[in-house]
């Protein structure tokens, strides 16, 4: 694609912005700023990419994963405000959970010992854990407050903080894995996945980019749970003091 | 009866504080408690008569004083294990997920332990329910039958302090009776009794001392 088609790809913003200025819908102006801003992000991570790629030096992989979990947990943390060190639980998991999941793939020969393959699945591993994080403190924050009565009961009745926490961090777990289960449901029946859509485009076969397709979307499945029962069991401890005592988040 | 204390608050203090808000339900208590007593607790609302049962069973920390259970203080006790002895029945019967049997079950389960269905039956029966309410799913209760549930769960902790926050407030009559006979049987079997009231009726009733909280200050009150 040239560098002129490229550009070209910004009118489809300018039709989006244009219904917004018909619609009234006020949206111009984020628009705006969110494709500046992606095409920057974008192209210098373009950069950064062809200059690990060429070099294919150990540490600038590094390096590079370690931006890309800071990042995410950064951004996930953000979920989390009110809970203790929020940012070093979600770190350390996403860390963990990509280690482990990355691990077994270059174990397992899954994936080629080369920084074309480790960054960009490390990438996308790394996302799937901020969503799964995210979606798992927004739900232990709604349910932890729903839930108080419940808890103090528990608690009353001689429960520790793990026991009276038990439903509350099970459902919370159950919760942030129900999108990622939903979409291996759905998948191929209602889109195509990204990474099968982009393989078949630059013109593999859609039999090769369905088995990527498919050890990503199993990688996802395993990460997801490991990032949820992780994170589950860092924070639940915040919610209470060393005496089983309830002080759930502010 | 004799006069030996189980319980003694030493100037307890308690005060919650927000940016729009500052209330001191609890200003510098002291008092004791004697083994086997039945006290009755009264006052208006938000005077922190529950507050001081979740200072009693160390829910939470007074700001200042010391609460002092069988002669070691609060803070020297495991927390689950103290609030075993010294249990707190809310106001509000909350129940868990599932069958009254589950419920009834669940403390002994927090323990690694079981209790036999007969043993359940028998829990209910103190509650003037029958056994066939063991296998009725939570959300099949009317309120008054969650609430007696909420106390056969709590009365299978056999617990040496019973703490009760106006357990008969979503009761009829005929049902506040049997708990008051019940909770009655309870204390004369040895077991400290504390219940909070509304009502000066059911306050004379139950016990010939009351403790009157308002404005954080505890009254203790003695019928001739």
């Amino acid at each position: 694609m040239s560098i002129v088609t490229t550009l070209a790809t910004t009118g489809f913003v300018f039709i989006a912005m244009l219904l917004s200025l018909r619609l009234r819908l006020g949206l111009e102006r984020d628009m705006f700023t969110g494709t500046i801003r992606a095409m920057i992000q974008l192209v210098a991570v373009g950069y950064v990419l062809e200059f690990i790629f060429t070099s294919r030096h150990p540490l600038f992989i590094g390096c590079m994963l370690l931006v890309m979990v800071f990042v995410a947990a950064r951004s996930s943390a953000k979920r989390g405000r009110g809970v203790p060190h929020v940012f070093a639980r979600i770190f350390f998991t996403i860390a963990a959970v990509t280690a482990v999941t990355i691990g077994t793939m270059l174990g397992l020969d899954m994936i080629k010992w080369e920084p074309k393959s480790i960054i960009p699945v490390s990438g996308m591993v790394i996302g799937n854990c901020m969503i799964v994080s995210s979606l798992l403190l927004n739900q232990m924050r709604e349910r932890s407050a729903s839930m108080r009565e419940e808890i103090l009961v528990a608690l009353s009745l001689g429960a520790t903080s793990r026991q009276a926490s038990e439903r509350l961090t099970r459902e919370a777990i159950r919760a942030g894995m129900i999108p990622i289960i939903d979409s291996m449901k759905t998948v191929g029946l209602v889109q195509l996945p990204g990474m099968m859509t982009g393989l078949i485009i630059a013109g593999t076969s859609p039999i090769e980019a369905v088995r990527y397709q498919l050890l990503i979307m199993f990688s996802f499945t395993a990460a997801s749970a490991l990032t949820s029962i992780i994170l589950g069991f860092l924070v639940y401890p915040t919610l209470f003091t060393r005496a089983h005592q309830y002080i759930g988040w502010k | 009866m004799t006069s030996e204390p189980v319980l003694e608050l030493h100037h307890v203090f308690k005060s919650y504080h927000t940016p729009h808000y500052r209330s001191t339900p609890l200003k510098d208590v002291s008092v004791t408690i004697a083994k086997g007593a039945f006290i009755t607790i009264t006052g208006p609302s938000g005077t922190g008569k529950s507050t001081l049962f979740r200072l009693l069973t160390r829910l939470e920390e007074p700001d200042a004083g010391r609460i002092v259970y069988l002669g070691k203080p609060l803070l020297e006790w495991d927390p689950p294990r103290l609030r075993r002895k010294v249990h707190y029945v809310f106001q509000s019967p909350v129940l868990f997920p599932g069958t009254v049997a589950d419920n009834l079950s669940y403390p002994a389960r927090l323990a690694g332990d079981s209790i036999t269905e007969e043993y359940m039956s028998s829990l209910l029966r103190r509650v003037a329910l029958s056994e066939k309410y063991l296998s009725r799913g939570i959300g099949d209760l009317s309120g008054g039958e969650k609430q007696r549930v909420n106390i056969a769960r709590s009365l299978s902790l056999e617990p040496d302090i019973l703490l009760l926050d106006e357990p008969t407030s979503a009761l009829d009559e005929k049902s506040t009776k049997h708990i008051e006979q019940e909770i009655r049987a309870y204390h004369e079997a040895g077991h400290t009794v504390l219940w909070i009231t509304h009502s000066p009726e059911q306050a004379k009733r139950l016990g010939n001392v009351t403790w009157h909280l308002e404005d954080g200050c505890l009254e203790v009150l003695v019928a001739p």
